[in-house]
């Protein structure tokens, strides 16, 4: 039976960007008019002729998505997983309709609704109630099926008071609980949707999650992104993991997560760490290298709770000097960015003195008392904390995984709190 | 409680099911009825750009009848009792100007909204799929709306002046629909051209000012010496007046034929330029807004 419902056969997407040349120090006036004059004249003939202008002078291409190959059946939940840029919002985006894809073709059976953000086209000065009508019919609804569902739709947003209020005058807790129960009660065959389940507070995106899991079981194909690995694994059973615009992995959604995790012990981007550009500081000195390792010495690949590690650090010096005392701050950040655990040499009193050229130096820490998750660390080295050195926000990322933190064989609660302190407890 | 869906789960696809291949450069066969299955879109779009027209103004919808009505008085005074233009026969001048304002402030709006209105829904375009035609052409509903309360005044000047119209005053909703037109087409290009390249937001109040005096609103296009009067005809909205006087103030205001037919041509050429201008970059919005 041809179930099949979405086929991306070498599917591609390509942007240009433009990059501005740098100009030399000294430039001359008449090379500035004759540049501009020449660009002008380009930029005129390149209208004339219906391309498009880039701006800049050098222009690069790049694939946010390339041979990317699928077939989705009907019925099926798929969470696509990967890093920022890796390219699934593109790959939405181009399902959804909304950009052309520049290489390879999709089929599409049935009726699409995209949801890549929640409140798309609400105006601030129309009602709630209006904007319900609005916003469902942007997401696809015809007025009959709004007017089916508004009670229920107003129901699950908790806003039954201010139905004839603009909404401009909700608060944004309210405002993101009427534009989620609008999407949720969409009913097409096929759902798209885009990392929206982060919004309101911690009770309402239960209520969403709830929601979404009965949209999934309701036997409807979804398309689910998110970065929220514990939401794509209760929600999807098959998982998409894609990372450089192409397609790594097509597999049952707990493999793709854990094949996903098992990459994330690693340096984001997949760069060494010497030459990535997303960093700040003066650059006077800074960190190349990272390595986390293990009891044994050697490097850990995935870490678990409760146990010893020694992160190591690499550096680089080209102040041609020596420079001492300096502090190193390892930042620890969970999923939804909040900053957990800091390792900085100042706590300990400790500053470290950075000899020229080339050069390393390591943090141990016993009973690593963080719970199950996936982490991302920032680096940071400056010079007694005045000059900042070096900072990469994203400087890798890393997977916690099973240990026994207690020694009870308790993981302790990992959605609920991710710090671990043992404590002692008597009963009188 | 949710409603059970029988067709989705196993069994037979529904009949109609749509196939959709998305394929680099695809002309979209179905687009036209694409547009019709999103007419509730349509109608949602122009209902909301009505509705938000006059929040937060005190006078709100009396904005509507002020702006031409002013208009018309200093244009009366002006041409009429400082420069002393002759008018269209017997009519009184203030309604041969007013019959003038109508079109013009259609075609201004309409065609003001039009162009900004891409750039102004980028937030939609960048998130949801439907076609972009959509859009401008909703505000063009909105500027309609305008229109129709503006053409109260000119009923009730009508009988100020106690001036029956007559049988031509019936072909009045044709010429109505051709300045919509006239200002469609132009207004497609524009707005299309905004999403790329932002200058354009530029050209327009400039091109609405100077028009107000090009065209024949403040004076009788009779006024035009006869051997220039094929040439001014170029300006699409010389025949939209002139039908609109023709309507409004019959036999005082004849057509003139071959320049009528002029501007037909004009905007039905501005109306297939802007169409297709439109088709063609409409793909790579989302891209570039």
């Amino acid at each position: 039976m041809s179930d099949i419902v979405i086929t991306a056969e070498n599917l591609g997407k390509k942007y240009i960007i433009g990059h501005q040349a740098e100009s030399g120090r000294y430039v001359a006036m008449r090379d500035v008019v004759m540049q501009s004059a020449r660009g002008l004249w380009h930029k005129t003939m390149d209208l004339m002729q219906g391309k498009p202008i880039i701006p800049g002078d050098t222009m690069e291409e790049v694939w946010a998505l390339k041979d990317v190959n699928f077939e989705i059946k009907r019925g099926e939940a798929v969470g696509i997983i990967g890093r920022n840029g890796a390219g699934k919002s593109t790959l939405l985006k181009v399902l959804s309709r909304i950009t052309e894809p520049s290489a390879g073709r999709v089929t599409i059976k049935g009726r699409v609704a995209s949801l890549l953000e929640v409140g798309t086209g609400f105006h601030p000065e129309l009602t709630g109630r209006e904007n319900i009508f609005l916003n469902g019919a942007i997401l696809g609804m015809t007025r009959a099926e709004i007017r089916r569902k508004f009670d229920e739709i107003v129901a699950f947003a908790e806003v039954e008071r201010f139905l004839d209020t603009p909404v401009k005058r909700y608060s944004s807790g309210m405002y993101v609980r009427l534009a989620f129960a609008v999407a949720a009660h969409l009913e097409p065959e096929i759902l798209i949707v885009d990392e929206v389940l982060a919004v309101g507070d911690a009770e309402f995106q239960k209520k969403c999650m709830g929601k979404m899991g009965e949209v999934t079981k309701g036997g409807r194909t979804v398309l689910f992104v998110s970065h929220n690995m514990s939401a794509v694994e209760a929600l999807c059973r098959r998982g998409i993991l894609l990372r450089a615009g192409g397609l790594i992995l097509d597999s049952g959604a707990e493999q793709a997560i854990q094949c996903y995790l098992d990459r994330s012990y690693s340096i984001i981007g997949g760069m060494p760490l010497g030459e990535r550009k997303d960093r700040s500081g003066t650059g006077r000195a800074r960190s190349i290298g990272f390595r986390i390792l293990g009891d044994s010495g050697s490097e850990a690949s995935s870490l678990q709770s409760g146990r010893s590690y020694t992160f190591e650090i690499e550096y680089q010096n080209d102040s041609g000097a020596a420079i001492s005392n300096v502090v190193c701050s390892i930042d620890f950040y969970d999923e939804r960015n909040v900053r957990l655990m800091m390792l900085r040499t100042s706590f300990s009193n400790v500053t470290l003195t950075l000899k020229e050229g080339r050069g390393r130096f390591s943090c141990s820490v016993d009973d690593l008392p963080i719970a199950n998750g996936s982490y991302r660390l920032a680096l940071f080295l400056s010079h007694a904390e005045r000059e900042i050195l070096d900072y990469i926000e994203d400087a890798a990322s890393l997977l916690v995984d099973g240990g026994d933190f207690f020694g009870t064989g308790s993981q302790g609660m990992p959605t609920h709190c991710r710090i671990l302190t043992r404590s002692a407890w008597s009963n009188e | 409680m949710r409603t059970p869906e029988i067709a989705v789960e196993g069994g037979l696809p529904p009949p109609e099911e749509p196939m959709l291949v998305l394929e680099p450069g695809r002309a979209e066969k179905n687009y036209w009825a694409d547009l019709w299955r999103f007419r509730e879109l349509f109608l949602i779009l122009a209902w909301r750009d009505i509705s938000v027209r006059y929040k937060q103004t005190i006078i709100g919808v009396v904005w509507a009848i002020v702006r031409p009505l002013l208009t018309m008085v200093v244009f009366t005074v002006l041409f009429h009792r400082v420069a002393k233009l002759p008018g269209d026969g017997d009519a009184p001048y203030a309604l041969m100007v007013f019959a003038a304002m109508l079109p013009w402030f259609l075609f201004s709006t309409s065609l003001g909204d039009a162009s900004g209105s891409l750039v102004n829904s980028a937030n939609l375009i960048s998130k949801v799929y439907f076609p972009r035609l959509i859009v401008p052409a909703a505000t063009i509903v909105a500027a309609f709306a305008e229109f129709l309360i503006s053409f109260l005044i000119l009923v009730a000047l009508m009988f100020h002046f106690r001036f029956a119209p007559g049988w031509n005053m019936l072909l009045l909703p044709g010429f109505t629909l051709l300045a919509l037109l006239a200002s469609l087409g132009p207004g497609l290009w524009i707005t299309a051209l905004n999403v790329k390249y932002r200058d354009f937001r530029y050209v327009i109040p400039f091109v609405v000012q100077f028009g107000l005096y090009v065209s024949p609103v403040g004076f009788s296009s009779s006024a035009i010496p006869e051997q220039w009067r094929l040439l001014y005809s170029l300006n699409p909205m010389v025949g939209v007046i002139d039908g609109f006087r023709w309507c409004i103030l019959g036999g005082d205001s004849p057509l003139y034929g071959p320049g009528f037919a002029l501007s037909l041509v004009v905007v039905a050429f501005f109306l297939w330029l802007g169409i297709s201008r439109f088709r063609k970059m409409e793909r790579s919005f989302a891209d570039s807004i």
